[in-house]
């Protein structure tokens, strides 16, 4: 029966099974060696990427002490698909949440993905992650997602401790390392520190079926990494002079920045009105923010490094080193100062005529640092008015004026030392002089300072011609300690003038205007200002350092419509130097009479 | 004879009967892979669906065994009978049979359940070897070619009235069997044709269908001998395709409902359904693209374990040796395949009887079916046609009528000598 002729047709049969194993094998090859988008599904599918927040790293003062620590706190996610037959009314009391705040939650969580976890509450308390923690079973969906939240256990400092915060979308764009949710330093050192303090996030990575289950971790964790906490900082600042500064200027504006002039450490960096930094943390922050933020009397802004004043009288002793400097001033240079006629600026003060530089000083002469002032605008050396004014002015800014100072914080404000082609655009080139701008003289007009500034050129002064970028961290993690990081500046003043100057200013503290306020065994060196203020009152102003010899504290102090530098600014400074320099304050009436006063 | 009746083991064909061993047991370790829970870690566990597999081939080669056993002779005669009893069983689960998933296929016996269907192709196959060993039988007459549309047709039908479209599709891998009978080879090329231009008009449009058509016709008309007559029919054939192309797009637009054409578009791979079909291919093809060249390893699936493939251990059994195989292993099977299929032909081609020789090509048709339609189904060159992996995806009755259809062919080929 077997037909042969059609026998032969089994190799066409054959061939069409081989024909469709090899397409399945070509097939095949592309799918499985070719094409690797199909691994990348198949890790999409299983693999979850769960981020584990580092804490951030801590914060001492230079002593030791700790000022910003971590604390816990949780949030609570959702991942919508996985939220079932949850009994919403008990979650809702738990959460302390209404029904309509339930459903917009849920809503805006949907909106982002039905898939992947979006944060459902943040930052709940421990107190309710307590009740919610037993009970998380019942609600399948939901899962929390612990953080740590900055706390302060001496609240002080905000300013220069800065604040942080939920990262924005700006920031997201730029930087791959933040996802949405992430928390960034916002001002302060928690922002010019953040990539020290911020740590490094880790993934765990875990697999999860096909409902979203975990059922395990991927590879038993080989490709997990641990988040790493942050390194801690070790700060320059002394927290009990702080925290005693902050004291001080409860009550009144400005601010006081003391600085160890032999190293540029700042010691004390406060700006008052202040505020408890707990009120930026957390869920409170936004409401907090903005509280603070519609405050009149401005405690947001960061007057050390932000506010600019007149130096008045403070700026004194620069004027006088350009002219020693110039070879226009000597030691034994006397001026008048007789009545009003005498000088275009009048003199506030009663005192000998005619005087040395030594004496006006520290008698804080108007008159004579007019002179001063004048013989270096029309010295006959250079050419005219204007070039003798760009010497000027370099000399100024060498002493750390008119440019910022290059810290280690962010949102430094460079003060103002105006520039000559200024002066050409108000009056015309060729056609201002010394009697123009003579307000220079003696720290008023154009001239503005920051506080930072004004304690660096205490500094300076200190140094006999010198300072270091002053800088608020000593060490970074365990022994880092930044050096080299914070450059030698030399001003363009011979060191032996600084020794006229300084004499001038120890003068004031034994003889001169600040001679109520000497401090038993510290020789203190300073000079008081109180700069006009055209919006009004003068603001009171101080600038020392101590001991004379051996210096090893600078300040400066500025106390905003409060008169005299004498009033408040000096009292304050050497209550500081007292503090910083004894460890206590014998003082106490005068330590009461500040603290106490109250100028807003 | 005598001595042969008492060898039945020395006369099996022992290449077929261990390359079906070895599917077996490759087939039960994947659906253990594929289902592999950690609180059931035993192969053996009877709770879990690798342990009833195990089940499941026990009684397959005892059944296996009792074929064997069974006088080569009565299979020949009772071959109508058997059709027959299945064709009422088939309509029996119509009347009292209960419905899994969408298809009312299943007599509930205890906690198992039976798929008439699986048997259906054994039974029918029988009954068409019969019927073209009988006398008078000439595949160029029209009579002798309604009788087996007749014998394929009504389990077909009777299958697609369970709303099993895949089991009832198997019917036409016949056609194979058919054409080594003497059917015209032209049939074959037209069953390609039809099928080929219907899916890729539906997926591409009509027109590069048509102009696929054209280069082809251009190339034959270059290559063939130029008379009036070869012309002539090119020119007609040309023209037949395009009409079918375009009745095939007209039904397609104008006739069928929006809701099939949906579907129809997402078993196409035109339209995205996650949820649907769609879902069910691209997970599978994500399954066994991550396979990669060695796979990851054994029981280190994770798409498969996950539940992310749907039917993992049924029709999409194919993803687990994809998985954590990968090329190499699924190259593997393949081959074992293939060579499965050419052997089942070798041997039919060896047998004196038209019965067994026409029965051979039968089994090895209607496995050739399940092998393209389910492997290609997973790795998204065919519709998902929800039709087993033979002897690789979990079920009992699928296991069950596979076996006996093989074994069936064992013993006939097992006593191809002391038939005449």
């Amino acid at each position: 029966m077997a037909n042969h002729s059609l026998s032969s047709r089994r190799q066409t049969i054959v061939a069409i099974f081989v024909a469709v194993g090899l397409i399945f094998l070509g097939r095949l090859f592309y799918l499985q060696v070719i094409d690797d988008s199909y691994e990348l599904s198949a890790n999409n599918n299983v693999l979850r990427y769960v981020t584990q927040y580092p804490a951030r790293g801590l914060i001492y003062d230079r002593n030791g002490e700790l000022l910003v620590y971590n604390e816990a706190v949780y949030d609570l996610m959702v991942i919508p698909r996985q939220v079932k037959d949850i009994d919403t009314a008990e979650f809702c009391r738990l959460l302390g949440i209404s029904h309509e705040g339930f459903a917009t939650r849920m809503i805006k969580a949907r909106e982002y993905s039905r898939f992947k976890p979006s944060l459902f509450e943040k930052q709940i308390s421990k107190e309710t992650f307590g009740y919610l923690e037993e009970k998380m079973y019942r609600f399948p969906g939901f899962f929390v997602q612990p953080r740590t939240l900055r706390k302060y256990p001496r609240p002080m400092a905000a300013h220069l401790l800065g604040y942080v915060g939920e990262v924005n979308q700006s920031v997201i764009d730029k930087d791959p390392y933040y996802k949405s949710g992430d928390y960034i330093g916002i001002s302060g050192i928690e922002k010019s520190y953040e990539e020290i303090l911020r740590g490094k996030k880790g993934i765990k990575i875990r697999m999860v079926d096909v409902h979203n289950r975990e059922v395990g971790s991927f590879q038993d964790g080989l490709y997990d990494t641990l988040a790493v906490m942050g390194n801690d900082l070790h700060l320059t600042i002394d927290g009990a002079l702080q925290e005693y500064g902050e004291l001080l200027m409860q009550g009144k504006m400005g601010s006081v920045v003391a600085i160890e002039p032999s190293s540029g450490e700042i010691l004390a960096f406060l700006s008052s009105p202040t505020y408890d930094p707990n009120l930026l943390v957390g869920r409170v922050r936004s409401k907090n923010f903005s509280m603070l933020n519609q405050d009149p009397v401005k405690p947001l802004l960061n007057r050390a490094m932000m506010g600019q004043y007149p130096p008045g009288s403070t700026f004194k002793m620069v004027n006088d080193l350009v002219g020693l400097q110039e070879g226009v001033l000597g030691t034994r240079t006397f001026y008048s100062c007789q009545g009003p006629g005498s000088s275009p600026i009048r003199c506030t003060h009663n005192h000998q005529s005619p005087l040395d530089v030594y004496v006006a000083i520290q008698q804080s002469c108007n008159p004579f640092h007019w002179h001063v002032y004048r013989s270096i605008l029309s010295n006959p050396a250079r050419k005219n008015v204007r070039e003798n004014y760009v010497a000027w002015r370099n000399h100024v800014m060498s002493m750390g004026f008119g440019h910022k100072l290059g810290t280690d914080l962010q949102f430094e404000l460079s003060g103002s030392v105006p520039e000559a082609s200024r002066f050409d655009a108000i009056y015309g080139k060729g056609r201002w002089n010394a009697m123009t701008v003579r307000s220079l003289s003696i720290g008023q007009g154009e001239i503005l300072v920051t506080p930072l500034q004004l304690a660096n050129s205490a500094v300076v002064m200190a140094n006999r011609g010198h300072y270091y970028v002053p800088h608020v961290v000593k060490t970074v993690g365990e022994n880092d300690t930044q050096s080299g990081r914070f450059k030698k500046v030399v001003s363009s003043i011979d060191p032996k003038h600084y020794e006229v100057v300084v004499e001038g200013m120890r003068q004031v503290a034994t003889m001169g205007t600040a001679r109520w306020y000497q401090v038993e065994d510290i020789s203190m060196c300073g000079k008081t200002g109180t700069a006009e203020n055209p919006h009004g009152k003068d603001h009171s102003l101080f600038m020392a350092f101590a001991p004379a010899d051996n210096p090893v504290i600078a300040i400066g102090v500025i106390v905003e419509n409060s008169g005299f530098g004498s009033t408040w600014a000096l009292p304050i400074a050497s209550l500081m130097i007292e503090k910083y320099i004894k460890g206590e304050v014998s003082r106490k009436d005068i330590e009461e009479r500040m603290m106490n006063g109250k100028i807003f | 004879m005598a001595r042969e009746r008492n060898n039945v083991f020395s006369n099996i064909d022992w290449t077929l009967t261990i390359l079906y061993l070895v599917l077996v047991l490759i087939g039960w370790l994947n659906i253990y892979a594929a289902v592999y829970n950690e609180d059931h870690k035993s192969i053996l566990d009877i709770s879990q669906s690798y342990g009833r597999q195990m089940v499941w081939i026990a009684t397959s080669l005892f059944l296996g065994l009792v074929i064997l056993l069974t006088d080569a002779r009565f299979f020949s005669t009772f071959a109508y009978v058997i059709y027959g009893l299945v064709i009422l069983s088939l309509v029996a689960v119509l009347v009292a049979g209960s419905e899994v998933s969408g298809s009312k296929s299943w007599f509930q016996i205890g906690g198992f359940g039976l798929q008439p269907a699986e048997f259906g192709k054994f039974a029918t196959n029988l009954a068409i070897a019969r019927f073209f060993s009988g006398q008078h039988v000439n595949i160029k007459e029209f009579r002798t070619r309604i009788t087996p549309l007749v014998l394929l047709g009504i389990p077909a039908l009777l299958i697609l009235l369970q709303n099993d479209t895949g089991s009832a599709l198997v019917y036409s891998s016949f056609i194979l069997v058919l054409y080594r009978l003497g059917l015209s080879g032209n049939f074959l090329l037209a069953g390609v044709f039809v099928v080929f231009a219907a899916l890729s008009t539906l997926m591409v449009g009509p027109l590069y269908v048509i102009g696929l058509l054209a280069v082809l016709a251009g190339l034959l008309f270059a290559f063939m001998k130029r008379n009036r007559r070869n012309i002539l029919n090119l020119a007609g054939l040309l023209l037949l395709g395009i009409a079918f192309i375009y009745t095939v797009e007209y039904a397609f637009e104008k006739v069928l409902e929006p809701h099939q054409k949906t579907r129809i578009n997402v078993l196409l791979g035109k339209e995205q359904d996650l949820r649907g079909a769609g879902y069910n291919v691209n997970q599978s093809k994500i399954a066994i693209g991550s396979g990669g060249f060695f796979g990851k390893g054994y029981l280190n699936g994770t798409q498969t374990k996950y539940n992310f493939v749907p039917e993992q251990s049924t029709d999409f059994i194919f993803c687990t040796v994809g998985e954590e195989w990968g090329f190499l292993g699924s190259m593997v099977v393949i081959a074992l395949f293939l060579a499965f299929l050419i052997r089942i032909v070798n041997l039919a081609e060896r047998q004196r009887s038209d019965f067994s020789r026409i029965y051979g090509y039968g089994v090895a048709a209607i496995l050739f079916f399940h092998f393209m339609i389910n492997i290609g189904m997973t790795i998204g060159l065919v519709p998902v046609i929800g039709i087993p992996l033979p002897f690789f995806s979990y079920g009992g009755s699928s296991l069950w009528a596979f076996t006996i259809l093989v074994f069936i062919f064992i013993k006939q080929d097992a006593n191809r000598n002391a038939l005449l």
